[in-house]
């Protein structure tokens, strides 16, 4: 499951960053903002057109990315895990 | 002085968000140069200071960037000058890593990549304050001692928050850490420090974003705040900064005439009054604009709320090629570009503040009013259609649209052979108010930019203008208008061969080279054409029969064609100069309004002729 297809207000556990090319430059960012394997994920809204781009929290910082963006991070487990 | 203690060159460097400018503000106060970096438009701060002991410091203000894998120009120069391979930007002596408190999982990252550069540094974690809030507390010592360089606890928002940074100042220059063994995952080692030297105390409390961001970030009710928001601010450029204008704008003709009876007649005394005290009147006059629409987005941006209308309206912006960042600024231009262009620097993405920047004169800003007020008030008849919609508000509205719809357009072809895929990722930082020292530091730094930088191009170029129009006297016993005489009358009779094309007559020709300064001088100066009153109200009320029984419905649709792409503001062409250090960008701005407004006009003239007969 990626992050782009977590309902609203569930969580998922990032599994990977799925690179769309050896220097994804976004993949590298999303990286860099603490995207990282094991890190709790939670999504807080949904853009008013068409539900992108998504705002998500993670830690204590929240970040808006756009959808092809957070089809990137692939989840380790489907949702609903309370965050720790 | 002191002696002991040699002057010291700091950087502050940290992620976006960790409350470094405030901190800069704080530390520098009004001390501070906001220029350029060399060959590039990112902005260079630096300010100076004093610490207790007397030592002099030297403070820049790195852009903030999440990592020294540079995506964008101004992370690029954060990571050059902190490497000390800056050219023209001497290393500095003593890189500050600004940490928010409540944030160290993201920002003691970069700070560990800061680290790895092997030079001199101290940590400052700022924010500490807001530390409880988060149910957290930090044992500083036992950080200080897993990172083995000088941390010291700032609130950057609070005066004297800074203290503990400006006595560590004094200190020796602490020794460059030395650097984690290669391949160590920056990740793991937060993860570790934190585990260390961060203990919950309390519950978490993040009531306050997640209580706020369920409303502001609501699909309807934050659609809802945004829009109130904007209208307000909208409101304010538009209507509440007018008496202000209006008052200056008297203020300086009263300045004018009053400096006009201490002088001869003559040319000085022209040169003086229509010249130089004009020209600066123009300049003046967008201050009330200029200071409402910064005031508003700086708060903001510091209170963390533009962030998430970027977010609210980013899908909306991408339709034409940017991000919700554009919006703001486009917004504004409708008021005044000038201003607009002006704000473009919240827009991270270079390409994106470029094509906002260009599109920016597309937005129908309030100096075309009184031109499509007299034009529309002249030709278009005031019926209603279907007893609802008034002719000339419905022209009014069309010419708007026109407007509009051209800077998709132009957004889209300038965006066309650009396929990199450009990230939103946008932190939306906590909610916090704004302080009000910083606001007012940053609210003045805009205030100089404009009046020094963009006011010295347009008052000289209003000097010029004059002595266009004024130049060569009328000969005695001359019937016509003086300006018929003028360098700028002998212009406007060459330029007629080339405007005739859109049904321009030499009258039009003459009266758009004054209007070059501002547009909504071209009314005045038609009424000097055609020797009418000459203040701007008593203008259009004679100008408005004049015209209607002089020009032909073709001709006057044509102007106002030419007035939705109006390529003719010097001010706004100015601004661009000044915001982007390029007078490429300038030339392609003036140049595709230019070829745009030629088109349309022509168009537009030749399409009424064949309709009307």
């Amino acid at each position: 499951m990626r992050l782009n297809q977590l309902s609203l207000r569930s969580t998922g556990v990032i599994d990977r960053i799925e690179a769309l090319s050896p220097s994804d430059a976004i993949a590298q960012r999303l990286n860099e903002l603490g995207f990282v394997p094991g890190e709790p994920v939670t999504v807080i809204a949904f853009g008013p057109l068409g539900g992108d781009p998504m705002a998500v929290e993670i830690g204590f910082t929240r970040f808006a990315l756009r959808c092809s963006e957070a089809a990137r991070i692939i989840l380790r487990t489907p949702q609903g895990e309370p965050v720790a | 002085m002191s002696g002991s203690l040699p002057p010291l060159r700091i950087a502050l460097v940290g992620n976006p968000n960790c409350g470094k400018t405030a901190l800069f503000n704080q530390l520098t106060g009004s001390r501070q140069k906001v220029a350029n970096y060399a060959g590039v438009t990112v902005e260079r701060k630096a300010g100076r200071l004093i610490t207790a002991a007397g030592r002099k410091v030297q403070v820049l203000d790195l852009p903030g960037t999440y990592s020294l894998a540079a995506t964008s120009p101004d992370e690029a120069v954060t990571r050059d000058v902190c490497m000390g391979v800056y050219k023209g930007e001497p290393a500095p002596d003593l890189l500050v890593s600004v940490v928010a408190a409540v944030n160290l999982r993201l920002h003691l990252r970069f700070m560990l990549e800061l680290r790895q550069l092997g030079r001199p540094m101290i940590v400052v974690l700022n924010m500490i304050d807001a530390i409880q809030k988060q149910g957290l507390a930090i044992d500083v010592p036992r950080l200080q001692a897993e990172l083995g360089v000088p941390v010291v606890t700032t609130i950057g928002v609070k005066r004297g928050g800074a203290q503990p940074l400006l006595t560590a100042l004094d200190d020796p220059a602490p020794a460059a850490p030395a650097p984690l063994p290669s391949g160590t995952d920056l990740h793991d080692e937060v993860r570790r420090i934190l585990s260390l030297c961060v203990a919950r105390v309390s519950e978490r409390r993040q009531a306050l974003e997640d209580k706020l961001d369920r409303w502001v970030l609501h699909p309807v009710w934050g659609m809802c705040i945004l829009f109130v928001l904007l209208f307000i601010m909208f409101q304010a450029v538009f209507s509440w900064a007018q008496p202000f204008m209006d008052l200056l704008d008297n203020g300086m003709k009263q300045l004018g005439d009053f400096v006009g009876t201490l002088l001869p007649a003559g040319a000085l005394n022209s040169l003086i009054v229509d010249g130089i005290i004009a020209g600066a009147g123009t300049v003046i006059v967008f201050l009330p604009q200029i200071l409402i629409l910064f005031l508003w987005i700086l708060a903001l941006e510091e209170s963390g709320y533009l962030p998430r209308a970027a977010f609210m309206l980013d899908k909306l912006m991408a339709s034409a090629g940017l991000s919700g960042r554009s919006f703001i600024p486009l917004l504004s231009s409708f008021a005044c570009a000038v201003p607009g262009i002006m704000s473009t620097r919240t827009i991270q993405n270079p390409r994106d503040r470029m094509v906002t920047i260009l599109i920016a004169p597309l937005m129908t800003c309030s100096a075309r009013l009184p031109v499509y007020a007299l034009l529309i008030g002249a030709f278009v008849p005031a019926r209603h259609i279907g007893g609802i919609f008034n002719v000339q508000g419905l022209v009014l509205f069309a010419l708007y649209g026109a407007a509009i719809l051209s800077a998709l357009i132009v957004a889209r072809v300038m965006k066309r052979r650009d396929t990199d895929e450009h990230p939103l990722l946008l932190e939306l930082p906590n909610y916090r108010l704004p302080g009000l020292q910083s606001l007012a530091v940053e609210l003045w730094q805009r205030t100089r930019i404009f009046l020094s930088r963009v006011g010295s191009i347009i008052v000289t170029l209003s000097v010029l203008l004059w002595a266009l129009s004024s130049f060569p006297a009328p000969p005695a016993g001359a019937t016509g208008p003086a300006i018929d005489y003028s360098l700028a009358g002998r212009i406007g009779h060459l330029m007629l061969p080339f405007f005739q094309p859109l049904g321009f007559n030499w009258q039009i020709c003459v009266a758009l080279i004054p209007g070059l300064a501002a547009r909504e001088v071209a009314v005045s100066a038609l009424a000097t054409v055609y020797s009418v009153g000459a203040s701007e109200a008593d203008a259009a009320s004679q100008l408005t029969p004049l015209l209607s029984s002089q020009w032909s419905l073709a001709t006057a649709l044509s102007l106002l064609a030419w007035y939705v792409y109006a390529p003719q503001c010097f001010s706004t062409l100015a601004v661009i100069r000044r915001e982007t250090g390029s007078w490429r960008l300038v030339i392609i701005t003036a140049g595709y309004l230019f070829g745009m407004a030629y088109a349309a006009a022509f168009l537009t003239y030749h399409l009424t002729r064949l309709i009307s007969g």
